[in-house]
């Protein structure tokens, strides 16, 4: 069993995702220890890209400050950052990037230096399954799981996509960008009931949660929540100060997870 | 070979979300570019509405100037709005239309492309949202104006560099926010798959008939062709029909701003490197970890930090060649064919014009070059009284 698998087991998971580098990499990772100690189950780390096209105007900021912060933010030193929290983080790690900076630094490279910090998961929302093939192999040959996102528009292709689930699947909860939403209005159970024909993998669903209710909502019915746009919002507010707020935050929302496992 | 490839470009790097709906765009165009209907529709559009065929002309005034090989100009600032942007924009709104969709979204850089796909939406009855770099909105504020005088609702974008990338990218959100009714009609040959074809296909009425009118006027094929290139649709319609000849040198001009050896260039094949970004596989200008790179030209049409698939590809195999023309060059071009030929060509095109005067005198007088004049140049002289220290704004 896979270590991302692991983490799955006997609860709902609360996941929490950040920008690498936002306000600093120092940040970063006593965020991620935060978070861990608040209870998350794994942890998705961004590595920030200048054009993320799937980013609402939250996260999208949160890049722009990470590749602008002194020093900046590149691939190099977020691999070193990850490289220091060894020992000092449990719960799995995955990346979050664009396509292109892992294609510059070269897909072999890459994977291989995630083996090495102990990175699990791969998270690249611009590579569809059509063009999985090009770094799939490459992955697994360094125990790095490529996850697969299902849509409220996959439909037909939800059955392949499931098919090569390694993981977890990211269910996106509802059309367009990442960013907070008042409501989730997608039929989340019946994308679920045709997932789970195909797969175990476990689902979990990211885009828009940011409540306890919703985070209780969705983990009735999925495996677990993702969350961003809220954790990256109030980095966004304290900078330097944020570990509090976004501890306390985790908290609640891993709390309102457990009352569904 | 996968979908969507030209050589190991291309391909489709896009959000789970929109890929169903590029594979009904492309299960769309393959059925309707079949349909006589539809064909003879587009057809009627382009020649009734839009003009064509459009001139290829003779520059007789230039041809003796320059001393050397006999300089032609397809005359794609003769089209409708201005450019060679009107070919594409009928297609894909009717194509639109066709799919039952009733909106369509675009990008737009100086605005061409915004002010074409404003027009067919207006002429085919489609809302219309323009996306449009906040910096570019106030560069170009009077075709701001122009795409809401025919119904547009024009978006200034705020992210990012605020230029052409984002509001590419801009246009990719909105379009993953609603796909069921819109269309995103994307106005280059590039984007993930089919896009970069689609565009082509619908651009290559240049060269189709530039191929037949070089025939009728000459009898023979061109030696060169040329064109300048941003995204590369207008040099795409351009080489298009000619790829197959072999003895047709095919000549792409990228923007060099104040230079390829400065940071301030958009010249993509000349600084950049391969990447994967906004949907496809080819050459972007970017740093070395992949982040894409602000660019710069003079041209607001030519800025922008990559080139379409097919582009990479012809270079890669060495079918086509691509300069870089600096702001100065193509300053000079656009009005050396202002007092030359009377034709205030837009300063995209000046960059190919650029070209012409750097190779026409040095070919034999028997020899023949094609360039493509993708618009006129109305649009730009405010900025090129600017640029030359006159205070005029528009």
């Amino acid at each position: 069993m896979s270590r991302i698998s692991e983490s799955f087991m006997g609860k709902k998971a609360f996941i929490g995702f950040l920008t690498a580098g936002d306000p600093s990499l120092e940040k970063t990772k006593e965020l991620i220890m935060a978070m861990e100690r608040a209870g998350a189950a794994l942890i998705e780390i961004g590595i920030p890209f200048s054009d993320p096209i799937a980013e609402g105007p939250v996260i999208q900021d949160a890049n722009i400050r990470a590749l602008s912060a002194p020093g900046g933010c590149t691939t190099e030193q977020v691999f070193t950052m990850v490289d220091e929290l060894k020992g000092k983080v449990t719960v799995p790690l995955v990346f979050l990037t664009y396509l292109n900076p892992v294609f510059k630094y070269g897909y072999e490279a890459f994977c291989r230096r995630c083996q090495k910090v102990g990175i699990s998961g791969l998270i690249i929302p611009d590579l569809p399954y059509e063009e999985r093939d090009e770094l799939e192999n490459i992955a697994q040959n360094y125990d790095v799981e490529l996850i697969s996102l299902i849509a409220p528009t996959s439909k037909e292709r939800i059955r392949k996509i499931a098919e090569k689930a390694r993981g977890y699947l990211y269910l996106v909860s509802s059309m367009g960008v990442t960013g907070v939403r008042e409501e989730i209005t997608t039929d989340l159970k019946e994308l679920i009931t045709e997932i789970r024909q195909v797969t175990d993998t476990p689902i979990a669903i990211g885009f828009g949660i940011s409540s306890p209710e919703q985070a209780m909502a969705c983990s009735s019915i999925a495996d677990g929540v993702i969350v961003g746009s809220a954790i990256v919002k109030r980095i966004g507010e304290y900078g330097e100060q944020a570990t509090e707020p976004v501890e306390n935050y985790v908290i609640s929302m891993v709390e309102a997870c457990k009352g569904q496992a | 070979m996968k979908k969507g490839r030209y050589g190991i470009h291309g391909g489709q790097y896009i959000p789970e979300t929109l890929m169903n709906e590029v594979n009904r765009l492309e299960e769309a165009y393959d059925f309707f570019k079949k349909d006589p209907e539809f064909n003879e529709e587009l057809s009627g559009l382009l020649r009734e509405y839009a003009g064509r065929p459009s001139l290829l002309y003779y520059a007789e005034k230039m041809t003796k100037d320059l001393g050397g090989a006999k300089i032609y100009l397809k005359r794609e600032d003769l089209n409708h709005t201005g450019s060679h942007k009107i070919n594409n924009v009928l297609g894909q709104a009717l194509l639109a239309k066709k799919m039952g969709k009733t909106r369509v979204i675009a990008e737009t850089g100086a605005g061409q492309h915004g002010v074409a796909t404003a027009t067919a939406a207006a002429l085919l009855g489609l809302e219309c949202e323009i996306f449009m770099g906040k910096e570019d909105t106030i560069r170009q504020a009077l075709n701001v104006y122009r795409m809401r005088l025919l119904g547009a609702k024009v978006h200034p974008v705020e992210s990012g560099t605020q230029t052409l990338k984002d509001a590419v990218n801009e246009c990719m959100r909105e379009w993953t926010r609603r796909v069921e009714d819109t269309l995103y009609v994307l106005g280059s040959v590039m984007g993930p798959h089919p896009f970069p074809m689609i565009v082509r296909d619908f651009q290559s009425v240049i060269s189709r008939e530039a191929r037949q009118q070089i025939l009728e006027k000459e009898g023979r094929l061109p030696d060169v062709v040329m064109a300048c290139v941003g995204g590369g649709s207008n040099a795409m319609g351009m080489f298009c029909e000619f790829i197959p000849d072999k003895k047709v040198r095919l000549i792409g001009c990228e923007a060099a701003g104040r230079g390829i050896d400065t940071r301030e260039t958009a010249a993509t094949i000349a600084t950049g490197t391969a990447g994967i970004f906004h949907g496809m596989k080819s050459y972007f200008c970017q740093d070395e970890f992949g982040q894409i790179a602000p660019v710069y030209s003079i041209s607001a049409g030519l800025d922008y930090p990559g080139i379409g698939p097919e582009h990479a590809n012809l270079h890669d195999t060495g079918r086509a060649e691509y300069v870089a023309i600096t702001d100065e060059e193509a300053v000079e071009a656009f009005e050396y064919i202002a007092k030359t030929e009377g034709i205030i060509a837009a300063i995209e095109s000046s960059h190919a014009i650029a070209q012409v005067r750097k190779m026409a005198p040095a070919m034999d007088k028997d020899q023949i070059i094609i360039c493509c004049l993708s618009g006129r140049g109305d649009k730009d002289v405010a900025a090129i009284a600017r640029y030359r220290g006159v205070d005029l704004h528009e």
